[in-house]
Order: structure tokens, then sequence, then C-alpha cells
């Protein structure tokens, strides 16, 4: 069931913060070129580019409508490109549709479960059609629903599982054979919280044994926490790309937020860091805002400087551009959703 | 082909084992077919003229065909329903073979079709009808009612795999099936219809599987009924079949 053997030890270099991978040397699990669709005359994917090295997240981050499902499905073997290629777990997703699908996990938007099944059923009915015997699918089956602490419901048809639960099976499903690479399409949209942290830790569980995961998100939050790297995409495109921190930097670098005692004092403050931005701080009635290009120090010497010119501090913290302003600057719309594709259609 | 039918057989059993769980479906498979033969044998009964028989003969043959054919309604609607939870898209990123949902789908009718017919037999003998046959007829007389069903079964299939809602699938099913029924001998002799109807009536294939029914069930003239029957259900299958597959090869999701 597992695609090529774990990288040499030599192939890491000592003190980079990934294990460098050549994805040209066939390790990527998932490895994209110029993928094109259309739906008619709506073009859903214009030329997108992707390499996901093994054992790593690739958080796909777009609006509605952004072609980030059509990915996946092109991906999954659900759907066929116009024009382009994609290999995955390496084979191509069009000529080796059918030995690539013993290789892959699909866990969907919506829960795929019947829910006149009970979980066991559901389970033991994926693990049959990947051609197990009844019983070998069926132990899988309990196996799997230990792990996703589903085993007291394991008897009661899904229509009586809560959302967090449906989706919990609907993962359990796709992880059935034990595939190298798994698909996740919104894997959190529409669940609670407390549910959503679980999901997260379980994907984080499965990432720390080695699977490959390329997931689709609407939520900045969860591409930030999950993904090894992030492929911003809008209008059928990918339009950045990097890890988390790299896309931030993009943004421009951190900033210290400085709350004053006195709002009298933001112009001595403003003069006294002055030196430690590249760009003036703004003092905005007691806030003062730095603009900051190394992190490390940066609160000690602020401290310093304002302490040495009398100014009182209330409060001091080191604020990292979220990816909600990590979208706004590449895209120039906000990443929520909705009125933008309705303006886009227009 | 192995993996086909070893595949087909756990979707006609999931499709089966789901069933006493969904009451409604179990109701258009038992009440509701015993409900329009005693609304016929009763309300209708009595003004229809159908020379050699009861009416009571008559109907029973007519009206477990119009329910077998309508049997798979439930292809078509769980299919549908199937496309939109996207249990569809689950099983075509699976190693399965490709006809196997559909398949499986169409042989679970075959069961509750088995279902439907018994209780309407029962009904039948319950309300004055008998068969007037050997015992091997009236068999094969239900071996072509539930060929017959399954052919349908395959029209509603690529129905549900073509249409955009459960709703959809319902209007359109009826409204093209449904006449199909009625200009039929399934309920009324066809020498009673105007002119066009009667043209049409007798060339439907629901008029050649009932008339053959009749003959298998009530010893009436056979005619080429029994194998133009089974022709059209060959037909049906070997037409809608590949189509539905093919819709399902290239099904979208929602």
């Amino acid at each position: 069931m597992s695609i090529d053997s774990d990288p040499p030890a030599a192939a890491v270099t000592p003190g980079s913060q990934r294990p460098a991978i050549d994805p040209s040397d066939g390790t990527a699990a998932v490895s994209v070129t110029g993928l094109e669709k259309s739906y008619g005359s709506v073009r859903a994917l214009a030329g997108v580019d992707l390499e996901v090295p093994q054992g790593t997240v690739m958080g796909l981050l777009g609006p509605n409508g952004a072609g980030k499902t059509t990915i996946i499905r092109i991906l999954t073997t659900l759907l066929k490109p116009d024009a382009g290629s994609a290999r995955v777990a390496g084979l191509d997703v069009v000529r080796d549709a059918a030995r690539l699908r013993e290789r892959i996990g699909l866990a969907g938007q919506y829960a795929a479960v019947d829910e006149n099944l009970t979980g066991l059923e559901n389970l033991t009915m994926v693990g049959r059609l990947y051609g197990e015997r009844r019983a070998a699918a069926k132990r899988r089956g309990e196996e799997l629903l230990e792990r996703f602490e589903l085993l007291e419901a394991a008897n009661r048809p899904t229509k009586t599982y809560s959302g967090g639960m449906r989706r919990r099976l609907d993962l359990a499903a796709a992880l059935v054979a034990r595939p190298p690479v798994l698909f996740l399409d919104e894997p959190t949209t529409g669940l609670d919280p407390r549910s959503r942290l679980q999901l997260w830790e379980t994907i984080e569980g499965l990432v720390s044994e080695g699977t490959t995961v390329l997931l689709t998100t609407q939520y900045l939050d969860e591409a930030d926490r999950l993904s090894t790297e992030i492929a911003v995409i809008d209008h059928g495109r990918v339009i950045a790309g990097g890890t988390p921190d790299e896309l931030k930097d993009r943004v421009g670098g951190e900033r210290l937020e400085i709350r004053l005692e006195h709002p009298a004092q933001g112009e001595i403050a403003v003069q006294a860091l002055a030196t430690m931005a590249d760009d003036p701080p703004l003092a905005d009635g007691e806030l003062v805002t730095v603009g900051v290009h190394r992190r490390g120090g940066a609160i000690v010497e602020a401290v310093r400087r304002l302490d040495g010119t009398g100014v009182g501090v209330e409060d001091i913290a080191l604020r990292r551009p979220t990816l909600d302003d990590v979208f706004l600057a590449l895209t120039g719309h906000a990443a929520e959703t909705a009125e933008d594709d309705l303006q886009d259609a227009a | 082909m192995r993996r086909l039918v070893s595949d087909t057989l756990v979707i006609a059993e999931r499709n089966l084992v789901r069933l006493p769980r969904a009451p409604e479906l179990l109701l258009a498979f038992t009440v509701q077919p015993i409900m329009f033969v005693l609304l016929f044998r009763y309300v209708f009964g009595g003004a229809i003229k159908t020379p050699g028989y009861s009416y009571a003969d008559f109907l029973i043959p007519g009206i477990i065909v119009q329910n077998i054919a309508f049997g798979g309604f439930v292809t078509a609607l769980g299919l549908n329903e199937d496309l939109h939870k996207g249990l569809i898209d689950r099983f075509r990123s699976l190693p399965m073979a490709r006809a196997a949902v559909l398949a499986g789908r169409t042989s679970a009718d075959v069961v509750t079709n088995g279902l439907s017919a018994v209780i309407l037999i029962l009904t039948g003998l319950a309300i004055g009808f008998s068969f007037h046959t050997s015992v091997p007829e009236a068999i094969a007389g239900l071996g072509l009612l539930l060929l017959f069903g399954y052919a349908f079964s395959w029209v509603f299939a690529f129905l549900g795999m073509l249409v955009s809602t459960p709703e959809a699938a319902n209007s359109v099913g009826f409204i093209a099936v449904f006449p199909l029924t009625f200009i039929s001998s399934a309920f009324v002799p066809v020498q009673s219809m105007p002119s066009v109807l009667r043209a049409f009536a007798e060339v439907n294939p629901f008029t050649i599987t009932v008339d053959a029914m009749r003959s298998l069930w009530l010893g009436a003239p056979a005619h080429n009924n029994i194998w133009g029957a089974v022709a059209w259900a060959l037909g049906i299958i070997a037409l809608f079949a590949p189509l539905a597959v093919a819709r399902y090869r290239r099904a979208a999701g929602l």
C-alpha cells in the first residue's frame, strides 16, 4: 500500500526546517502541471501547478468557487481535466485511474455515509468495495470506529449521529484502505468548534504517521494550523504559495502593538521607537503600532526604549499578520466569500 | 467480472439492509399496491366489460405488471439521493467495478419487486383472482414479471442519474411511465379505446407483457406475446443499462 520508501536520511539537509525533498526525484505525493478545466463557458481552472512532498500537508485556500473542489475532484479521478497533467502517488490521474483509486482516500464536504446504515455497516461496506472479505472488512471497521471514538455508536444508524460524528465516520471511511494520500474537501465546514478541534487533531495524527494530505478550506486558521504549505487559489489559479510563515512575511513582518498609559505620550513613543522599524511607527490614541523586521528581542528593546523616555506602557504584544491579512493583500478582497462570488459572476 | 459480481452483491445488500429502516419506502411496496387493487376492483370493476374473464382475473396480471414497472422508482429516487449526499462520489473514488452501484440497485429491486408481487397475488386471490394454468406456467409468469421489472429498473436508474433532484425524478418518471401503463391492456380491453390510442396500445410493451402474463396465468391465447415481452425486456436493458452506466461514469456530484 505504501508508495516509495521514505527519502534517504542523506537527503535531509541538517539545520533546514523541512526535509529537502526534490520533487523531481519522484517523492512528491501529488504533482500537478498546467491543470485546466472548464464547465461550459465557466473557466474553473486556468492552469494550476502544485507539488506536494510526501508526508506533508498542502492546504488549498480560497473563497467559494475559486476552483479548490475541482482540483480535488480531478486528483481523485472523479473528473477529467481538459488540459495539463496530474500524478498522485506516482500514478497518472487519467491513465492509471483504476489503480490510483486503491491508493487514495477521499472525505468530502458532505459527509458521504449512508444514513440508514450503521457506522459499522458503512465501514464494512467500504472495506468490501476495496475487495476485502466481509470478516476482514468488519475487523478494520471496528478498529477505525475505536480510533475515532465511535465504537459506542457502531450499531446505530448514522442518521442518529451528530454532525461531528458523521464527519469522523466519513474520514474513517476514507482511511479504510490505509491510503498513503488523503484528500479532504473542506473537512470541517459546518462543524462546531469542539468537533473542529477534534478533527484537526485527528488529521495531525494521520500526518505524523506519514500520510500525505491535500485539503481545501475557506478557513484561514485551519490552513494555518494544518498546512506545511499553502496554495492560495483564486479564479482557478494559484496566486500565491509557500509555508504559512512565508505567506505572512510577504504581507510584511510582525507588528508590535503597544498600548500606552497616557495617549498624550504617543508622539514621544513614536520618536523613541522610530529606529526599530523600517516604516515610521503609527500612533492612534493610546495605541502605537510598529512594524518590526526582527522578532527576537523586539519586545525587550521596545520596553527598554520607552522606559528610558518615561513613557508608561500598559500592554505590549507582538502580532503576527494573519492569513486574513495575506488574503486581503493578495487578492484585494477579503477571504469571505459569497458576496464576492456574486460580484465576480456579474 | 468477478469484481463486478461481488461489488454488485455488496451494493444490493446495502440497499436491502437499509430498506426496513426507511418505513416510507416499505409502505410503497406493500400498502400502496393493495390499495390500488382494491380501488380498481371495486370502483371500476363493475363498469368495465372484460369478455371471457371476471374483472378480478383480468385486472390482477395488469395491475401487477404496472406495479412492478414502478418498483424501479426506488432506484431513481435512491440514486438521486446518493448523488446529492456525495455517496456516488465516494463510490466513484473506490476501486470498485464501474457498473456495480447501478447493478446493485437494480438487483435489489428484483427482491423488493418479488415481495410486491407476492403481496399483490395474495391480495388478488382474496378478491376472486385464480390461476387457470399449471404451476410451471404460473412460475414462468412470475419470472417474466421480474424480468420486466428489472428492465424498468434500468430505465429508472438512467432517470435517477439524469435529473437534478429527487422531486424531478418523481415527476419525470411519473409523467413518462404512468400514461404508458394506462394506454395498454392492463386495466381495460384495448378494443374499447379510440382508434389512435388503440393503435398505440397494441404495440405498447406493457400490452404485450400484460397479454403474455394473461396467457401464462389465465391460459389466454399466447400468440407471440411471451417472446415479445422477453424481447422488449432484454431490449430495454440493452439500451438503458449502458446509458445509465455512462451517466454514472461522468456523474458530476453536486
